[in-house]
């Protein structure tokens, strides 16, 4: 009988496995509760949480059972809903204050629910206001500090910018100006972790905090998204220092097919299990803060001393450009933010070459233009003023309509803590450095308010 | 693929390899588990490289009266008392990584 693999083929998988920290970083269940819209406290609350408790159950058996039959790692279980501004909107109709403190009892009712029932993470406490806002937007973004703060799960996200309909500065304002009030209610502003601000976000986007459950998805589905970077650094190592530049591009390509693969294969097995939809998996490789479980090694692996040094952008573009080309042929059912993920503390590299001042606001934003993570995870001194802050966002918003790309800006004001310092915010979300934020007077500029029209690429949309 | 990923032949295939310092007994007390619970090996490779002893099992479960997940706790267990490391598979992970 001819052998089914070669004894090659399964040392190479096993290693993945066990020394390159190939694991599934998140699957995540996208719920719909548009059902649970209503004008009664009440009954959203009883709606939302029992819909939730019911599928993290579902979500946390499969999972195991999946983990448990492929000995593959399952690293986060997450949640994404409809936008609760949607759930708030009736409320908030009738009374801002009655919403606020709706929005605030839901948020804590779906914290218990996914405490009980081991769901690491909960998104969709977002609104949609990359045009102007309604009653029920407005609700989400005055009360994302607090919801943020009184809860440990609940992850918050707003959109601020469309290819299609340009960037709303008014919104930009207020986000920047909440982010600091945020920062203030949780020690090391830890509560900014769980928030980002998007242009252009994706509906089935499995990674938190920018998962939401969107309004073109059917009543619940799977999406998921996958790790890998240790995989990628063990190859192109391998390969050593003297191979060109396509070879290294073919077997990152090579790579990133068998990581995809793998998600594809666990997300449709969890899927099955609790007998939902499949979606998507998100290609981009996820970082953590282990060492060899890094986006930023893999730059140097290809021969840079430094994540951040010159050759950077060249580096980190064919890295994604290998990933989406390995990934696509790997699977049909592409979505999310698909491309590289670069959070500063969350990536052991990366931190390290922001303590080396080589990753600086700058080179985090030269680098945007090739991945898809934005501002990702940077600590700033607390005592940033919100003026910088929306200044910051219009950047990346401005580089995602232009580049009719998905980007975010999840930052974190760390309260009282100055440039160089070092912060620990613990377990997945790592160690880092307080990057210095250029303090040049913007205010004049981002007072100006209104809306930046959407570039030429909407025209071509129709 | 993905369609017919389950319920085809391969269903009931699992991989379990086996690293470590080489020493009598590993291939023994490895089987012995196997053999208990009635599991059948398909295919086997063997190989010491500079002491350190490799196996790579491919097993079918269908004859056995053992499931996928007990299975590997009995063989994780027997690895821990033979000082190697064990690792176990479904083998569609396989079929996916290396399959187009």
């Amino acid at each position: 009988m001819p052998r089914i693999f070669a004894p090659e083929e399964i040392r190479e998988v096993i290693e993945m496995l066990l020394f390159q920290d190939l694991d599934i970083r998140s699957v995540t269940l996208g719920i719909s509760i548009q059902e649970c819209i209503s004008r009664c406290v009440s009954e959203i609350i009883e709606c939302v949480e029992s819909k939730v408790s019911s599928y993290a159950q579902k979500l946390v058996r499969a999972s195991n059972k999946v983990m448990n039959k492929y000995g593959v790692k399952i690293v986060t279980k997450r949640i994404a809903l409809t936008p609760f501004s949607l759930v708030l909107e009736p409320l908030a109709t009738q009374s801002l204050d009655k919403a606020f403190e709706a929005g605030l009892e839901i948020a804590k009712s779906v914290d218990r629910a996914a405490h009980n029932n081991n769901v690491d993470y909960v998104g969709g406490y977002a609104a949609f206001v990359h045009k102007g806002s309604t009653p029920g937007d407005r609700v989400i973004i005055d009360s994302i500090p607090q919801a943020l703060a009184e809860t440990q799960t609940v992850a918050g996200m707003v959109n601020l910018a469309s290819t299609y309909t340009g960037i709303n500065v008014d919104a930009v304002n207020k986000v920047a100006e909440k982010v600091l009030e945020l920062a203030q209610k949780t020690p090391k502003g830890i509560g900014c972790t769980r928030f980002t601000a998007m242009a252009n976000a994706p509906e089935d986007n499995p990674f938190i905090p920018g998962a939401y459950h969107g309004l073109g998805e059917p009543d619940a589905v799977i999406n998921v998204a996958v790790s890998g970077p240790g995989v990628i650094e063990t190859v192109i190592k391998r390969l050593g220092e003297r191979t060109d530049m396509r070879t290294l591009h073919d077997y990152v390509k090579r790579a990133a097919f068998k990581i995809t693969r793998l998600g594809e294969l666990i997300g449709r097995e969890v899927a099955r299990e609790i007998g939902v939809e499949f979606g998507i998996v998100d290609l981009s490789l996820a970082p953590s803060p282990k060492i060899g479980d890094s986006v930023a090694r893999i730059l140097e692996a290809m021969g840079l001393e430094i994540a951040g040094a010159p050759g950077s952008i060249a580096a980190l573009y064919m890295l994604v450009d290998a990933v989406k080309k390995g990934g696509a042929m790997a699977t049909s059912s592409i979505g999310g933010l698909s491309g590289a993920f670069i959070p500063v503390s969350e990536d052991w590299g990366m931190t390290q070459a922001a303590m080396r001042g080589a990753i600086t606001i700058d080179r985090l934003e030269a680098m945007m233009a090739v991945c898809n993570t934005g501002v990702d995870m940077v600590a700033i001194p607390g005592d940033t003023p919100p003026e910088i802050i929306a200044a910051m966002m219009l950047d990346v918003m401005a580089v995602a309509i232009a580049l009719d790309k998905a980007l975010g800006v999840r930052i974190i004001p760390v309260p009282g803590a100055k440039p160089g310092d070092v912060i620990d915010f613990g377990g997945l979300l790592g160690t880092t450095v307080v990057i210095p934020v250029p303090k040049y007077n913007v205010k004049q500029f981002v007072a100006r308010g209104g809306l930046i029209p959407p570039s030429i690429r909407r025209l071509d949309k129709g | 693929m993905y369609s017919n990923v389950n319920g085809n032949a391969e269903e009931s295939l699992v991989v379990i390899t086996v690293i470590g310092a080489d020493r009598p007994g590993i291939v023994a007390g490895i089987t012995q588990v196997l053999a208990r619970h009635n599991v059948n090996i398909v295919d086997i490779a063997q190989t010491v490289v500079r002491g350190i002893f490799s196996m790579i099992m491919i097993v079918d479960l269908s004859t056995g009266n053992i499931d996928l997940p007990r299975l590997r706790e009995e063989l994780i267990s027997k690895s821990r008392e033979l000082g190697v490391e064990v690792s176990v598979n479904h083998i569609a992970v396989f079929r996916a990584m290396q399959r187009v």
